[in-house]
């Protein structure tokens, strides 16, 4: 039914484009209403609050797993921080192996899948509605967030299929399965379809969507504003080059380019930070008193609260089990290495990159404060902007407060990083189509085609009904993902057990 | 235990020319060689999950290409002329590897040919035998 719609209203789009090009905008507009009221219902009921509250089930539902992992763990994320570094750094990486994908690949894989959008037009919207307070939940969200991912990346480590041919599956829908079926309980089956269903899901929702989306605002900030299925078009040729047609060239640059710019776009957030370094104290403050108050926000605390914990939940993907299928690749005896490498990914993503989006956008003055009160202006829910601008548009115009030319860079980062999370992406929502439906060439395709086709959609829809849909998407693969890692979280806490026995016991070897 | 030369060969044809003076000073010397074929390998590089995922499998291939394109037929021609050899594939930066080989193996020399590349190729990239002469263990011959 839905498609039905969407081919009437693309072609219905193509004619009315064919009869006068002043009806080309047009095609946006069907795109944005078809889709808003395709998905409404999804948004409401993942969005919907605990009654008589303003707060989402699904926030708490993440918040709680983050802290029940934390405690279960006892703080893992900062007793094995350490050891975790030097397992990225390959001190305990055997010579013979080398060849072998490194700790430090897979995490520099699974990170350039998470850095992206999130952390700097995410940022932007989470500040924007909820003032810097939901700076303050962000963070603490993050950390908490590392012990989600740590046990998460262990489960598909050890639970992956590994093939005669060498290749390997992993993810959630994986240990489902076989982690449900070796401790005897039932429903790991029907978890890993559902699993599968929500991922699908949010490859082309928060994965490609909202991506498209963001992609294209900053392309029309720069050349003027032009129809966004144009922009969808373009990418979704490019994309489709790469993931069906093989073209690995254009992969290999973004790869070589994407880690540079996340480098240049800390490295420009450091040195405007620095420049104002009499006023980082001012920020942190505001940062406190907003976590606690709100300072005028929609909501309050709790307003401010909800959009921190959002954002890094979107941003870092802690319990959404994406980074688990990421980490499955890297071939190592002991699957809780990779648990332990991928808690640094929440901690480089949320703590370090989004808490320098947000710090350059509070300590270059973006936000209008009023005066009289010292609290946020606020207007329809959001807080006035100096420049107007919300999402990646005030990202860019903090940044550009201190580097005029920062807008061009900034989009050409926003590119490339919404294109290397798209091919992320579309690689786990493939893991996800594979499971369901069996491996093969015209499965494959099938699938990559669909991916292609939402990139268009993604980029002709407004910002509104496109950031709720890849939310909504991406927070539904975590309920089924975190109900599966209470149940089989005892496996983990073997595993962590035995390991750091024979890690004393100096069984386990640093080869550096 | 007798001396060992250890050879760096990639199939080029400045390896080839390293073989045969190796092969020259082991007959003089009644050494045997130890063929060194590095793979260049970064830890640090930056794949996409599918090539995180074919990893495995490539790396097999790698190997089994490697040894049977040139380790296996090179150690076959040194036997027939009388040279006692082995040959080892590894992983890694090719001149670290080298170095580390012959720390471990004990060796006595290193015979590396030298490509003769461009200036301009030289600044950028440096070369093995360069390197190898800055970080060698043991005595390392370059051979033009």
């Amino acid at each position: 039914m839905q498609k039905n719609k969407l081919i009437a209203g693309v072609s219905a789009g193509g004619l009315a484009l064919l009869s006068s090009p002043a009806f080309a905008q047009s095609i946006d507009e069907t795109v944005n209403h078809l889709f808003a009221s395709a998905t409404g219902w999804f948004v409401n009921f993942i969005f919907s609050p605990f009654p008589g509250t303003s707060f989402p089930w699904i926030v708490a539902w993440l918040v709680v797993a983050a802290t029940v992992f934390t405690f279960y763990f006892t703080f893992i994320q900062f007793r094995a921080f350490k050891h975790s570094i030097s397992l990225v750094k390959g001190d305990y990486s055997d010579p013979n192996d080398a060849g072998e994908v490194s700790h430090f690949q897979a995490l520099a894989t699974a990170l350039s899948g998470t850095v992206g959008l999130g952390n700097i037009a995410g940022v932007a919207v989470a500040v924007g509605i909820g003032g810097p307070g939901a700076t303050f939940w962000m963070i603490l969200a993050g950390l908490m967030g590392m012990a989600s991912k740590f046990t998460e990346c262990t489960l598909g480590v050890k639970y992956r299929n590994e093939y005669a041919d060498g290749t390997v599956s992993g993810g959630p829908m994986y240990y489902l399965t076989k982690g449900f079926a070796e401790r005897g309980l039932p429903g790991g089956r029907f978890l890993a379809i559902l699993f599968s269903i929500f991922c699908i899901l949010g490859a082309l929702g928060g994965g490609n969507m909202f991506q498209a989306n963001q992609a294209h605002q900053q392309i029309s900030g720069i050349l003027g504003d032009f129809p966004g299925w144009i922009t969808g078009v373009v990418f979704a040729l490019v994309v489709f080059a790469v993931i069906v047609g093989g073209l690995k060239s254009i992969a290999k640059v973004t790869e070589k380019v994407v880690p540079f710019m996340g480098v240049m776009y800390v490295g420009a957030a450091i040195i405007i930070l620095l420049v104002n370094a009499d006023q980082i104290g001012w920020a942190f403050g505001q940062i406190f008193a907003g976590a606690f108050t709100g300072l005028g926000v929609a909501g309050g605390m709790v307003g401010a609260l909800i959009q921190g914990f959002k954002r890094a939940a979107f941003s870092n993907e802690a319990g959404v089990g994406s980074a688990a299928i990421a980490h499955s690749a890297v071939r190592t005896k002991e699957p809780i290495t990779e648990g332990f490498v991928s808690l640094l990914e929440p901690f480089i993503d949320t703590v370090v990159i989004c808490t320098m989006t947000a710090l350059v956008i509070i300590i270059t003055g973006q936000l209008s404060i009023d005066p009289a009160t010292g609290n946020y202006l606020t207007e329809g829910g959001r807080i006035v902007t100096v420049t107007g601008a919300s999402g990646v548009g005030l990202t860019s115009a903090a940044f550009e407060s201190a580097f005029s030319w920062f807008p061009y860079v900034l989009a050409i980062a926003v590119i490339l990083f919404a294109f290397s999370t798209m091919i992320s992406w579309s690689y786990y929502g493939l893991k996800a189509w594979t499971y369901l439906f069996g491996e093969g060439k015209t499965t494959e395709v099938v699938f990559k085609v669909i991916f292609c086709i939402f990139v268009v959609i993604g980029a002709a829809a407004n910002l509104g009904p496109v950031i709720d849909f890849s939310d909504a998407a991406i927070f539904a693969m975590a309920v089924v993902n975190i109900t599966g890692l209470y149940c089989l979280m005892p496996i983990v806490k073997r595993e962590l057990t035995s390991y750091l026995a024979r890690l004393e016991s100096g069984e386990i070897k640093k080869f550096k | 235990m007798a001396t060992k030369y250890i050879v760096a060969c990639d199939g080029s044809s400045a390896s080839g020319r390293a073989i045969k003076v190796a092969v020259e000073q082991a007959k003089l010397n009644g050494a045997s060689l130890l063929l060194v074929h590095v793979l260049e390998w970064s830890p640090y590089s930056f794949l996409t999950p599918e090539e995180l995922e074919e990893r495995h499998k490539r790396r097999n291939e790698e190997l089994k290409r490697a040894q049977l394109a040139l380790v296996d037929p090179l150690v076959e021609s040194l036997s027939s002329e009388g040279v006692e050899s082995s040959a080892i594939i590894r992983y890694g930066h090719v001149s670290e590897t080298i170095a580390d080989i012959a720390e471990k193996e004990g060796a006595a020399q290193i015979f590396v040919g030298r490509t003769g590349q461009s200036t301009l190729t030289k600044l950028i990239f440096g070369s093995v035998a360069a390197s190898l002469a800055q970080i060698a263990p043991v005595p390392c011959t370059i051979v033009p």
